[in-house]
């Protein structure tokens, strides 16, 4: 058994009476690739910023690379990286700018930026652009840029929110280049995303409905238990019980 | 200290890429005092005049003399009378009717005392004081020439009517005002934008997720819009002191030195309404209404806070520019010390160290 680096026990998060998310408990190894998927408005958000330290949670319990989420958020803070849903660069900013701007925040020395800039640069072939504004760049590429900033700094976990949306498949493929490569550097992955294809590169899947995690397996396990071809047929069948519609 | 430079110097690339605004930044005080300042010393030289002249004696007929050979003004209009004053005025030509009453050399050597009528129209009314102060200037020099040749002072005393608008504004007031104006625009509004955009772009989300620190973090964005506010105030005073010649008659560093307290208020106020918004134009609008409109109207420097009523002036003591305004017009314009504005002062300190406990503690470090 690989060490946990995620662990999430009856986790619950209200807002008054509305349960957005609602016990929640799950393990994810270090390494691993955890799809977090769920309809709009199933509470996937939610849950990732609880894990963050971006949401107090209402009740259960919750570590991160062996902190808690209750009270070492600083701590959890130095070792996880974020990537929102909406795109989260300066686009008034170069690249270079960019890169060093993140990287500076987390406290990395210059030398070490520098070094690290120069690797991520070449790796994403944007050496030629490192001094354009972000603004200039096509949104796949920004995506491929954001992802890479929020690893800069080597976290324990990163957590993804639905980091792909709006790009043409290839740019998808590329970009899940990218999240192998970085859980192979021992990284965690924590995504969220509703394009069922994604799912299946995951090393592990959970499915919400209603605030509530109603699968979690491996997706060859998963499409086997609910007698489907694809992950989306899992994905449909548990969904069609949900009774929230999107937000 | 590293990472506080870091974010400085992000804040720094953010305002000078954006250069519409930098240059708005930069040169909205220059044209605001300009068009302030030729809205005030407008055009006071060969104005035209009338009298009206029932002594036509010695006396009346030299300050005639002297009122139309000196440059501020032209006799154009010799009046038969009472009756023809508002025809004249209705030409908008006539800016002063002086009125002489019958025997006015006679009451002046025989009681001492002479009335001279100066009637202004006051529809302009910056130019209406400048003119009567003028004219009545003249008509002392006049009075002070009697003295000299004779033992007992003569006093002609001008009665000045302001037609229009009875009650009068100040001038010299438009410096401190519009100071107190540029500074609340650029400290507050920019700095409450600058942190609203965090939020709008998405990127507070990751700063929030960072181990960055919310206090570097507000600190960082307001260091670069206290600098450029401190610019707008040097560029301020070069444009009173070179095009408009109001005087710095105070101490400049005591005058820079409440310039920066001010901005630091109005740098707490833009904190505090970035605390509470969440799109950039609902911070833009806020600061509009919740600052530039007090500032205007309650700041005391487009309509004198005496003549309020009682509540309005009681509300005018929370806005930030009424007491900056106060200190300008004491530091800047009659030259007095640091004793003289000290109470001023320390309200100001209070206001924003109440406005930036208040920002602090509101700063949400988590979204929910």
């Amino acid at each position: 058994m690989k060490e946990t680096v995620i662990k999430a026990d009856r986790l619950t998060k209200k807002f008054g009476d509305f349960i957005a998310t609602n016990e929640i408990s799950f393990e994810v190894a270090k390494g691993e690739i955890f799809g977090f998927l769920g309809a709009n408005g199933a509470g996937k958000t939610t849950a990732m910023r609880m894990l963050c330290g971006l949401s107090m949670p209402s009740s259960g319990e919750a570590t991160i690379a062996g902190f808690d989420v209750y009270k070492q958020t600083e701590k959890i803070k130095q070792n996880i990286g974020y990537m929102s849903q909406k795109f989260s660069l300066y686009e008034d900013l170069t690249v270079k700018e960019n890169i060093r701007f993140y990287a500076g925040i987390y406290g990395m020395s210059k030398a070490a930026i520098k070094e690290k800039t120069a690797v991520l640069l070449q790796q994403l072939q944007l050496t030629a652009e490192e001094n354009s504004l972000v603004k200039s760049l096509p949104l796949g590429w920004k995506q491929k840029l954001a992802f890479s900033v929020a690893i800069l700094h080597e976290p324990t976990v990163v957590f993804l929110d639905e980091p792909t949306g709006g790009v043409d498949p290839v740019t998808r493929r590329e970009f899940w280049n990218l999240i192998y490569e970085a859980a192979e550097k021992g990284i965690t992955i924590f995504v969220t995303t509703h394009y069922m294809d994604e799912a299946e590169y995951c090393n592990r899947v959970s499915i919400m409905v209603d605030g509530k995690i109603e699968a979690l397996d491996s997706p060859q396990n998963l499409k086997r238990t609910f007698n489907a071809r694809s992950m989306d047929e899992v994905f449909l069948q548990l969904a069609r019980n949900a009774k929230r519609t999107a937000d | 200290m590293k990472q506080f430079i870091i974010l400085v110097r992000k804040e720094f690339y953010h305002i000078f890429r954006d250069r519409k605004s930098l240059l708005i930044i930069i040169l909205m005080p220059i044209v605001q005092i300009i068009l302030f300042g030729f809205a005030l010393t407008n055009e006071i030289k060969n104005s035209n005049i009338a009298v009206l002249d029932h002594a036509k004696d010695k006396a009346s007929t030299t300050i005639i003399q002297r009122l139309d050979a000196s440059r501020y003004f032209n006799v154009s209009l010799i009046l038969q009378g009472e009756k023809e004053i508002e025809a004249a005025f209705k030409t908008g030509k006539i800016r002063l009717v002086v009125v002489f009453q019958q025997g006015f050399r006679e009451s002046l050597l025989h009681t001492n005392h002479a009335q001279v009528q100066l009637i202004a129209d006051a529809s302009d009314p910056n130019t209406a004081t400048t003119v009567t102060t003028y004219a009545a200037n003249i008509i002392n020099d006049y009075q002070k020439e009697l003295d000299h040749n004779d033992q007992l002072p003569y006093t002609i005393e001008p009665q000045i009517r302001m037609l229009y608008n009875p009650q009068l504004k100040g001038s010299y007031n438009f410096v401190p005002g519009v100071m107190a104006m540029i500074l609340i625009l650029i400290a507050a509004m920019m700095t409450s934008v600058a942190i609203v955009r965090e939020k709008e772009i998405n990127t507070m989300e990751v700063l929030l997720v960072s181990p960055l620190k919310p206090l570097l973090f507000i600190i960082s964005k307001a260091i670069p819009y206290i600098f450029l506010s401190l610019v707008n105030v040097v560029t301020i005073l070069i444009v009173s002191v070179t095009l408009l010649g109001v005087p710095i008659n105070g101490n400049i560093f005591l005058l820079l030195g409440e310039a920066l307290l001010f901005i630091i208020t109005s740098v707490s106020l833009g904190l505090m309404i970035s605390t509470f918004t969440k799109t950039q134009q609902e911070a833009q609008m806020i600061s509009l209404m919740a600052l530039l409109l007090p500032t205007l109207l309650l700041g005391g420097f487009m309509f004198p806070i005496e003549s309020m009523p009682l509540p309005l002036q009681i509300i005018s003591n929370i806005v930030p520019s009424k007491w900056f305004f106060l200190i300008v017009k004491n530091v800047m314009i009659k030259g007095l010390g640091f004793t003289a504005v000290w109470k001023e002062s320390l309200v100001l300190v209070g206001m924003s160290v109440f406005l930036l406990a208040i920002s602090f503690s509101k700063f949400k470090t988590r979204l929910a």
